[in-house]
């Protein structure tokens, strides 16, 4: 047991080590860290609150007081940004669990037993891709109505296919390995064997998909958010914030500028450490 | 190679089914009554039954299910709006070319940027231009095409005042919609093609090829590239879903008549049939185009050919 830990702490320190030499996906961590800090002190950080209105102080340019400006209705941008970090990461990393616990342990199931369940999964995933993914999202929101769960859910859901997939591959490539050979003689179930061998040996490639599914589920959620479906105002979340920004953009172009960078930023910093951990995890994929 | 072709077409079908079956349940059970929609909240409980009972909206499930895939093959007929009353069909077939429009300029965008810089970046690998080329693909990645396009109308419309920012009836208001959708989809393609490139770089074949003295400019057009192309083609093929989706947002963006806009004001209005529709012929965009970059490869690749003689 204790060879088996010390093997697997290696493994990810060795991970680590690799990371570290990558500067693009130090950058991209060091950013996602920052914001995952500033989502998580938001009310610290913010000057004021994300709904306080000042109508003596509407379309301001920023300034001392009001870092990134006022909207319309006089609510200070820089504290609307940041109290949209919160939202759009929990949007993002809420939706690819969803996404990956739904889809992965489909994608497990089907890889490694086969059959006419394998048939039906993947036949279900293609009828999935067929669908454009932020056209899924918008169906299934159309459905399911506006609100952050019923959002989380419907890019979770759209991002179902991509993960299915992903583990299948991964799983059908291991299952024909020694160690599950060995495992299956040992008498262990299958159950044990999909939860304890296969699904921790799929880790690398799903991590990498993972940190990019992050920035895609965000970006759809601030899409769907853009056109008026996503998360309602008063809430401050980055795509609405454009949305209802837009409109002023002749003369107050500060008020789209701010979310822009918000979510550009956050998107790239997942790009870099998706990146970085995809050459350091699956030297397959590399360039 | 028709073998190939006629299978690939068979399996169009299925999943097509599976589609409209997938979005029909979905849109089934959506809370909210279709003939309240249409006749309104005062309406009578006798036109509301007679409203029901035309509709076909007492039959069982799937019933309703089997009604509606057969009156679109046979008939074309997607059922009527709630709101418009207009059919559903050809609301679609008239907003239809927008989108088409818009997607496959997005497509040129793309292919017209991603493929030449993505060429340049393999071939002028660890060099400034590569660095150059990629920290833009990357920058194109991260950007939300919403707010790039909000960012172009600000520079072109607003600032320097050259291009309109809404209508797509012009080549000039084409230009800014097109830039919007195509630019991150080429940063996408740019990096597919230059580590597709890199991959090719490494074999015999190329090592042969300048060996006998071939120029360079040979050596990336004559052999490089055709084999680049499949990763490539492959990725400009799931992009067009992609662009297919963005359209919506960038419709949005520019106020163009197109399905995206169509739907997003039907999902506003719970005019349930007309999303119905719309992703249901997206969906079926989506799989022709699909469809004809699987052909394609049978093309580009001798290997598939072989495979199907």
């Amino acid at each position: 047991m204790s060879v088996y830990t010390e093997k697997r702490q290696s493994l990810w320190l060795d991970t680590w080590r690799r990371l570290r030499k990558n500067k693009a996906a130090v950058v991209g961590l060091i950013i996602l860290v920052i914001l995952v800090i500033v989502a998580i002190f938001a009310d610290v950080i913010a000057p004021f609150d994300y709904t306080t209105q000042n109508l003596n102080a509407v379309l301001q340019k920023p300034n001392s007081t009001h870092w990134f400006g006022t909207d319309n209705f006089g609510r200070d941008i820089f504290s609307r940004v940041v109290y949209g970090s919160r939202i759009s990461l929990r949007i993002g990393f809420i939706a690819v669990g969803i996404a990956l616990i739904v889809g992965g342990s489909m994608g497990a199931i089907a890889g490694y037993f086969g059959g006419w369940f394998d048939t039906i999964v993947m036949r279900l995933v293609d009828i999935m891709l067929a669908v454009p993914t932020i056209l899924l999202a918008i169906s299934i929101v159309s459905v399911l109505g506006p609100g952050i769960t019923n959002l989380m859910i419907a890019v979770g859901v759209s991002n179902v296919p991509t993960y299915a997939r992903v583990v299948r591959a991964s799983v059908l490539s291991i299952k024909e390995t020694q160690y599950i050979e060995a495992a299956r003689a040992m008498g262990s179930r299958d159950m044990t064997i999909i939860f304890k061998h296969v699904i921790p040996n799929t880790l690398a490639p799903v991590i990498v998909q993972s940190t990019i599914g992050v920035a895609g589920a965000i970006l759809s959620a601030a899409g769907l958010g853009f056109i008026g479906l996503g998360i309602q105002p008063p809430n401050p979340e980055w795509g609405s914030m454009l949305n209802a920004g837009r409109h002023f953009i002749r003369d107050h172009p500060h008020l789209t500028t701010y979310p822009g960078l918000a979510i550009m930023v956050t998107i790239l910093s997942l790009n870099l450490l998706g990146d970085g951990l995809r050459d350091v995890l699956d030297p397959k994929l590399q360039d | 190679m028709i073998k190939y072709i006629l299978r690939r077409i068979l399996l169009v079908i299925p999943v097509m089914l599976g589609v409209s079956f997938l979005v029909f349940t979905m849109i089934h059970f959506t809370p909210g009554d279709p003939v309240i929609t249409i006749l309104g909240e005062t309406a009578s409980q006798e036109s509301i039954d007679q409203l029901r009972e035309e509709l076909g909206l007492n039959d069982p499930f799937l019933v309703q299910y089997f009604n509606y895939v057969r009156n679109i093959v046979v008939d074309q007929d997607m059922g009527r709006s709630y709101v418009t009353n207009r059919p559903v069909a050809n609301e679609i077939i008239t907003k239809f070319p927008n989108t088409l429009r818009l997607a496959l300029l997005g497509v040129l965008v793309s292919v017209s940027i991603g493929v030449p810089l993505g060429i340049l970046s393999a071939v002028k690998q660890y060099t400034w231009i590569d660095n150059v080329a990629m920290f833009f693909a990357l920058i194109g990645v991260s950007m939300p095409i919403f707010w790039q396009g909000i960012l172009l109308i600000l520079l072109f419309s607003v600032v320097l005042g050259v291009l309109p920012s809404s209508g797509f009836n012009t080549v000039q208001q084409m230009i800014l919609p097109a830039l919007t959708l195509g630019t991150g989809s080429a940063a996408i393609v740019a990096r597919m093609t230059r580590s597709s490139m890199l991959e090719v770089y490494r074999q015999d074949y190329i090592r042969t090829a300048r060996s006998k003295g071939l120029r360079e400019f040979m050596v990336v057009t004559r052999h490089a590239l055709r084999n680049t192309l499949i990763p490539v083609v492959t990725i400009i093929g799931l992009q067009f879903g992609f662009l297919l989706g963005g359209a919506i947002v960038t419709e949005t963006i520019f106020s163009i008549p197109g399905v995206g806009r169509l739907m997003v004001d039907a999902i506003r209005q719970r005019d349930m049939l007309v999303v119905q529709g719309g992703v249901l012929f997206i969906a079926f965009t989506f799989s022709i185009v699909n469809l004809g970059v699987d052909v394609l490869y049978g093309f580009i690749d001798p290997k598939i050919r072989a495979q199907y003689k």
